[in-house]
């Protein structure tokens, strides 16, 4: 039963970060119809960002602090959502009325591109990832070995879940997002400006993705450019689980794939870990192809 | 036309590629390897090319297929010393052929289930297919006396890849995708990317030719990964992966998707393209997938010219680089 809890905590703490990244996946997906294969690598900047941040915010304030991690983790989001903006604009935007091909395969190009750019620019080596925040081991409850950041990343996660909720839900920008992904031209019509939409979705995804590589970074801290390659496959196949297009959905399937995935490697086989995102995807897409939450589309002519 | 002598061209592609492994001798090893693997790429990009190109679909698995093939034919050919080079030849064409086979048994498995599911899905599928296979040769090392060497990797005895195996295995590729494609059975192939509903509608079954475009392309990924591994002499799971897959994917795209010709040539330059670098440098041999190597940047060097490549092409020309009339068969 120990074992159990450790595992569905650890699950629950990788889940969160998955969910992060499925968010964006699946907003872009709502919107465009396309899968941004470079999302997984904005997560890695994101790391990457609060790699180079850490050093400078520690000569102004006190590290390890809950103030110098929450400023990193801020301004790497700030960085990455600018990112998001700009590889939008650059790679995707021209493509617009291409088919989605197309935009698949510069998707991927954007991919290896971070990637590989990556290697070359901060080096293939992995880097140690600095302490942000103290970490605190709390008192050995009933044999579970839970540290401050578990909790933290837990934390974290629900209330920029609130957050985007509001943003979704309660703001007018959020209505738009909401009226673009439904029809998109209707949208236009009615007189949404779809392009700035389109960005703030953009820059919304990738700030997403950058707390989840620093939260990410904060739990295993070596950090290589690689790094989102695996971690981004599994939030799209969590994205797919619970309905692509699907915030909640989104959410949950993180979470089902985090803890799944502990739960295999704990009790089953370490070594089998990365097959099983892919074995669920494939299953789920030949089961139930829209997802736990999503509703089913029928192809027009 | 040109396929008007289709069959006696590869009768003489054969010819001339069992001639020049006659003067094989005379070439350093160094530079035979990188012919072979001209040959070898010209394979699967050509395979790829069919399900890819001609059918619509969007695999990124197809080293999968090759690892299938790969190790199948190396496990055989490991079973036997050499000696008697009639004998194995044998050796070698049956353990090429049954690595296709399984390979192409692979790619029915993978196609079947996936049939339902189109574009970005199916592409996110098969790499998952493919990653499938890595991770399960990863931990494959022993098995009912199977020597895999899971994730250390697997030596192949024998070198048995030469210039007859590599051209005449690509010749053959090359006449039965354009045969194929070509014939009244094939222009369903076309049928499903260039409208699958329209065609499902015209009485196409959609379905058999997903299928069929699999199986075939896999079978001679299965081919290209035996010629491989006999090549090269050594295996490992992660040389698979799917860095391998998108190097096929982008010697399609920079051919131009459905145009045999130009993927052929895409083929030829991409092979080279590592080697043009190496020079440039000024290095003597390419590092190993090594990353601590302190010349690694040069592989890394190829992957962001493959990613700007597909980026600018999609972006100026999305039919490739060496398209340069619209296919007859294009919307």
């Amino acid at each position: 039963m120990t074992e159990f809890l450790q595992q569905l905590i650890n699950g629950l703490a990788f889940g969160s970060i998955l969910a992060l990244i499925a968010l964006g996946y699946t907003m872009v997906y709502g919107i465009l119809r396309f899968i941004n294969f470079a999302h997984g690598d904005v997560f890695m900047l994101g790391a990457f960002a609060g790699f180079y941040l850490a050093p400078k915010i520690a000569a102004v304030l006190p590290t390890p602090s809950i103030a110098s991690g929450l400023a990193v983790m801020v301004l790497a989001m700030a960085i990455c959502a600018v990112i998001g903006v700009t590889i939008e604009r650059l790679a995707y935007r021209p493509l617009r009325r291409s088919p989605k091909l197309t935009v698949l395969i510069t998707a991927i190009g954007v991919s290896l591109f971070l990637e590989y750019a990556g290697q070359l620019v901060f080096g293939a080596a992995p880097k140690s990832f600095p302490a942000l925040i103290p970490v605190y081991h709390l008192p050995n409850f009933g044999g579970l070995s839970v540290n401050s950041n578990q909790i933290i990343v837990l934390v974290v996660t629900l209330l920029l879940l609130a957050a985007l909720r509001f943003i979704v839900m309660k703001t007018k920008i959020g209505m738009a997002m909401r009226a673009l992904s439904f029809n998109p031209e209707a949208a236009a019509l009615m007189g949404v400006n779809t392009d700035a939409v389109i960005s703030f979705t953009f820059a919304l995804g990738s700030a997403l993705a950058a707390a989840g590589g620093i939260l990410f970074a904060v739990n295993y801290p070596a950090i290589d450019p690689l790094m989102g390659i695996l971690p981004g496959l599994k939030a799209f196949v969590a994205a797919v689980l619970g309905g692509i297009g699907n915030l909640p959905g989104a959410v949950l399937g993180g979470l089902i794939i985090g803890t799944t995935e502990t739960f295999v490697s704990g009790y089953i086989s370490s070594t089998y870990r990365d097959a099983i995102a892919f074995a669920i995807l494939i299953l789920i897409l030949l089961v139930k192809p829209s997802g736990l939450l999503g509703k089913k589309e029928i192809e027009k002519v | 036309m040109i396929f008007k002598h289709a069959k006696l061209l590869l009768l003489a592609a054969i010819a001339l590629s069992a001639l020049a492994s006659l003067f094989s001798g005379r070439i350093n090893s160094y530079w035979l390897i990188i012919s072979y693997e001209i040959g070898i790429n010209i394979i699967l990009a050509v395979s790829l090319n069919l399900i890819n190109g001609y059918t619509g679909q969007f695999s990124l698995g197809h080293a999968g297929f090759m690892a299938v093939g790969g190790y199948t034919a190396a496990v055989i050919t490991n079973h036997f010393t050499g000696g008697n080079p009639f004998l194995s030849y044998v050796i070698f064409l049956g353990a090429l052929l049954a690595g296709g086979l399984l390979a192409a048994v692979t790619g029915l498995l993978v196609g079947l289930p996936t049939l339902r599911l189109r574009g970005d899905y199916l592409a996110i599928v098969t790499l998952g297919f493919g990653e499938i296979i890595r991770v399960i040769l990863q931990n494959m090392d022993e098995r009912h006396g199977l020597q895999l060497g899971g994730a250390r990797g697997l030596s192949v005895a024998h070198g048995w890849t030469n210039f007859f195996w590599a051209f005449g295995f690509a010749a053959v590729t090359i006449y039965v995708v354009t045969a194929l494609v070509h014939s009244t059975y094939g222009r369903g192939f076309i049928a499903v990317r260039d409208d699958e509903v329209a065609a499902e509608a015209m009485g196409v079954n959609t379905t058999k030719y997903k299928v069929a475009a699999f199986v075939i392309g896999a079978f001679f990924a299965g081919i290209g990964g035996g010629l491989y591994a006999h090549a090269i002499q050594f295996l490992t799971p992660n040389g698979f992966g799917f860095m391998a897959s998108i190097s096929f994917v982008v010697m399609v795209i920079l051919g131009g998707m459905g145009n045999t010709p130009g993927v052929i040539v895409a083929a030829i330059l991409l092979t080279l393209l590592p080697e043009g670098l190496r020079l440039a440098a000024g290095i003597e041999h390419l590092p190993g997938i090594n990353q601590d190597h302190p010349l690694s940047w040069v592989g890394n060097a190829r992957m962001v010219i493959y990613s700007l490549l597909l980026v600018v092409l999609m972006l100026t020309r999305p039919q490739g680089l060496f398209t340069f009339r619209k296919s007859i068969y294009a919307k």
